[in-house]
């Protein structure tokens, strides 16, 4: 049996920009070779400007979504504000460093802005909470040695969002194409101070 | 500790003995070392992470605060290093709290390998315990499986045999602290260079009695050039099926605010005397 990452397939994908994040996801859900549906969004929104990607076993990326979810709101109730992008990328980090010894198998992307300085912050995780800053780009899932080298080639420091929109929808888009598990349209959100944009990209249907 | 959560962990060794291979976590295959000299300690790492043969992260922090006096340098699995460092750290807080005293790194050290050793080696974290306390300056290495050694000059991680052959050919007694940061540098960069596991930059930081000093990417061998040219696609270049813009001062208009007077309609709340 192959591994559980590469069962359902999916890519996932994080930016940093002028004042901006962008993160991106496909919508494939797959059982290996066949498609079982084109209509799987990866990414996932737990506040005004805070953003999770999760890429894996699909069966994990719908448990942990939805526990997020649970924990978002519980810290909501108790703290009576909204959870910053960092707060939550460190409630990530160690929920699933509880199960260091049976791990939920997703790669999560964090993406967002911080509530109060508007400062863009994004990051990624091994299954295991590892938490990866980077003040670049995060990739993820099955597609992620292609997205390493769109985004290593084209990304490049204080892109304005529409650039920045251009850039990762670019990077996504080729990289899916060279990736039989990824793809069959995408996601691209682009977070600035005033607003969010969503955009459903057209892409290959094969 | 609160412990780990094992509730998915019958699932996986399921699939593992069906032959699905385990998650490949974030490692440090690392160069990581330290050296005592006459008045202190220095550690210093590479700032490389792979995940198999994919650096994963190319600028990541691998030496970890413990408290003002102590800090750790970590190789092997990643999340390991940080959370059992992160875990000992807030230990040792509470102790010295509650004793009054400043936190010593033989306590440290202990704390570690008992935690380590409890867990025979399944928490992956390989590490370089370095501190100036009342009772002097100490430098330690601390492997997953809870063994420890108390050494002038260490290394650890996949570059750790790199690093050690600059110690072994320029190490000498009485070092002063110039020469310890220069010779601890120059093991990383051995490392960086020599080991396809290590990469990027030099961290180092410099413990003395009187303050701790972290030189966060303290040599920069392999800054990347600006490209010649750029690759920003036209605007307008991806198709786009669908747009939803979202915009913060619109969000006010799903929710309703409503002054509810206290003296409305309603019975009291009946509260017991």
């Amino acid at each position: 049996m192959s591994s559980p990452f590469s069962i359902n397939g999916g890519a996932c994908v994080a930016m940093v920009g002028k004042d901006c994040v962008a993160i991106a996801c496909d919508l494939r859900l797959g059982l290996q070779a066949l498609t079982v549906s084109n209509n799987f969004p990866k990414v996932f929104q737990y506040g005004e400007h805070v953003f999770l990607g999760l890429t894996g076993l699909a069966t994990d990326v719908a448990t942990v979504s939805d526990l997020f979810r649970y924990k978002v709101n519980m810290y909501r109730l108790r703290e009576e504000r909204a959870i910053a992008p960092r707060t939550f990328a460190n409630l990530v980090s160690s929920s699933l460093y509880e199960r260091r010894f049976g791990p939920y198998f997703v790669s999560p992307v964090v993406a967002g802005l911080d509530p109060k300085t508007g400062e863009p912050f994004i990051c990624g995780f091994d299954s295991i909470g590892c938490i990866d800053f980077a003040k670049d780009f995060i990739v993820s899932g099955t597609a992620s040695d292609q997205l390493f080298g769109m985004c290593e080639s084209l990304w490049e420091p204080n892109l304005p969002a529409e650039d920045l929109f251009e850039t990762i929808s670019q990077a996504l888009l080729n990289a899916v194409d060279r990736d039989a598990l990824s793809g069959w349209g995408a996601h691209v959100y682009i977070i600035e101070k005033d607003k969010v944009t969503k955009r459903l990209l057209k892409g290959r249907q094969d | 500790m609160p412990g780990f959560d094992f509730s998915n962990y019958n699932r996986n060794a399921a699939l593992h003995a069906r032959g699905v291979p385990l998650p490949k976590a974030t490692s440090t295959g690392t160069t990581i070392v330290g050296c005592i000299y006459d008045g202190g300690v220095v550690i210093a790492a590479d700032t490389r992470a792979t995940s198999g043969p994919i650096v994963a992260d190319k600028n990541c922090e691998k030496l970890h605060y413990i408290s003002p006096n102590i800090w750790c340098a970590g190789a092997g699995t990643a999340a390991d290093t940080e959370f059992t460092t992160a875990l000992i750290s807030s230990q040792l807080e509470l102790h010295s709290l509650s004793t009054g005293r400043k936190p010593r790194v033989v306590t440290c050290m202990t704390l570690l390998k008992q935690h380590l050793f409890r867990y025979q080696g399944y928490i992956g974290a390989y590490l370089v315990v370095a501190g100036v306390d009342p009772t002097g300056t100490h430098l330690f290495t601390v492997h997953a499986h809870g063994s420890t050694d108390k050494l002038p000059y260490v290394t650890m991680g996949s570059g750790s045999l790199a690093a050690m052959s600059v110690f072994e050919t320029q190490w000498r007694p009485n070092l002063t602290q110039e020469d310890a940061v220069k010779l601890c540098s120059d093991a990383i960069l051995s490392g960086i260079f020599n080991d396809l596991g290590s990469g990027s930059n030099v961290d180092v930081a410099i413990i003395t009695k009187e303050k701790t000093t972290l030189k966060r990417n303290y040599i920069k061998p392999n800054e990347r050039t600006q490209k010649l040219k750029s690759y920003k696609f036209a605007r307008g270049t991806t198709n786009v099926l669908n747009e939803k813009i979202i915009h913060k001062a619109d969000l006010g208009n799903f929710v309703t605010v409503e002054e509810i007077s206290v003296t409305g309609p309603g019975d009291k709340m009946e509260v017991d005397a």
